[in-house]
């Protein structure tokens, strides 16, 4: 197994984490704003990954990286949860308009 | 030939992002999510992690895809028109594109630095094809037993706090 480099994993990553923070920063909507945390947190997961290659015996990144997948999931219900019960409030979805704290 | 797959994957999972992020509908952009995550699955297998790559496929697709579907459409706008278009429409600011824009690239731009600057020494040699449900299935419960089992309690704690957030949407209603 020749292998591809680290550092190809590693540009590859950080391309789909700045992809995701500009989708979560640009998109006026909450699940969009998800759906760009999502992309980042797979960005990193890439790296985890792409380090754990060079140990095989423990695997230590790819645990880590299940880990990962798990917290996403139990995030992902949650925030849904929040935003169902947002919309049932303020019958909007953009997050510049639940602005009732707001002077 | 491997060398082409990696490149054929990371330009599949690249387009994906790109396309959501310049896609004013969200439902073609949770699409794109889709091929985005099996993008990734594909270069979990490439980087020797067969069993992360199946348990990706299953929660993010099966599961987590799902349920931002799902997201979307009970967050739908409430008037109905006739232009099949105007549905999920995202309207982003032109403040937000600059600003979006402006960070991504220029946060992407630093990494690369970083990156292209760094020079790995890789003490471990490198994974030979076994397959690693093995070494995983064994860490879990050995070395890794006390997280596993906090990620089984967090995973119960969150159904059952979703659970309960979702319930009763309406409460005038």
């Amino acid at each position: 197994m020749t292998g591809i480099p680290v550092q190809y994993y590693l540009i590859v990553a950080a391309a789909l984490f700045c992809i995701g923070l500009a989708i979560s920063i640009t998109k006026r909507h909450f699940i969009g704003m998800l759906l760009g945390i999502e992309l980042m947190l797979n960005a990193v997961n890439i790296n985890l990954v792409a380090f754990s290659r060079h140990d095989p015996e423990r695997l230590s990144g790819q645990l880590f990286a299940l880990f990962v997948i798990v917290v996403a999931a139990a995030e992902v219900t949650v925030a849904l949860g929040i935003i169902l019960r947002v919309y049932g409030r303020f019958k909007t979805v953009d997050p510049d308009k639940v602005s009732d704290l707001k002077q | 030939m491997e060398a082409i797959i990696f490149y054929i994957f990371s330009a599949l999972t690249l387009a994906a992002g790109l396309f959501i992020l310049f896609s004013k509908n969200l439902i073609y952009g949770a699409f794109a999510l889709f091929l985005a995550f099996l993008g990734v699955a594909a270069l979990y297998v490439l980087a020797g992690a067969d069993f992360l790559a199946v348990s990706q496929i299953m929660i993010y697709v099966g599961g987590i895809l799902v349920l931002l579907i799902f997201g979307i459409m009970l967050t739908q706008k409430k008037e109905k028109s006739d232009d099949s278009t105007r549905h999920n429409r995202v309207e982003a600011p032109i403040s937000r594109q600059v600003w979006g824009s402006l960070i991504g690239t220029g946060f992407f731009i630093l990494m690369l630095k970083v990156i292209l600057s760094s020079d790995f020494k890789m003490a471990g040699e490198e994974m030979s094809s076994k397959s690693t449900i093995k070494t995983i299935g064994v860490a879990l419960m050995t070395s890794h037993l006390l997280p596993f089992e906090i990620a089984a309690i967090l995973l119960l704690v969150a159904l059952i706090g979703a659970a309960y957030l979702a319930l009763n949407r309406n409460p005038s209603s």
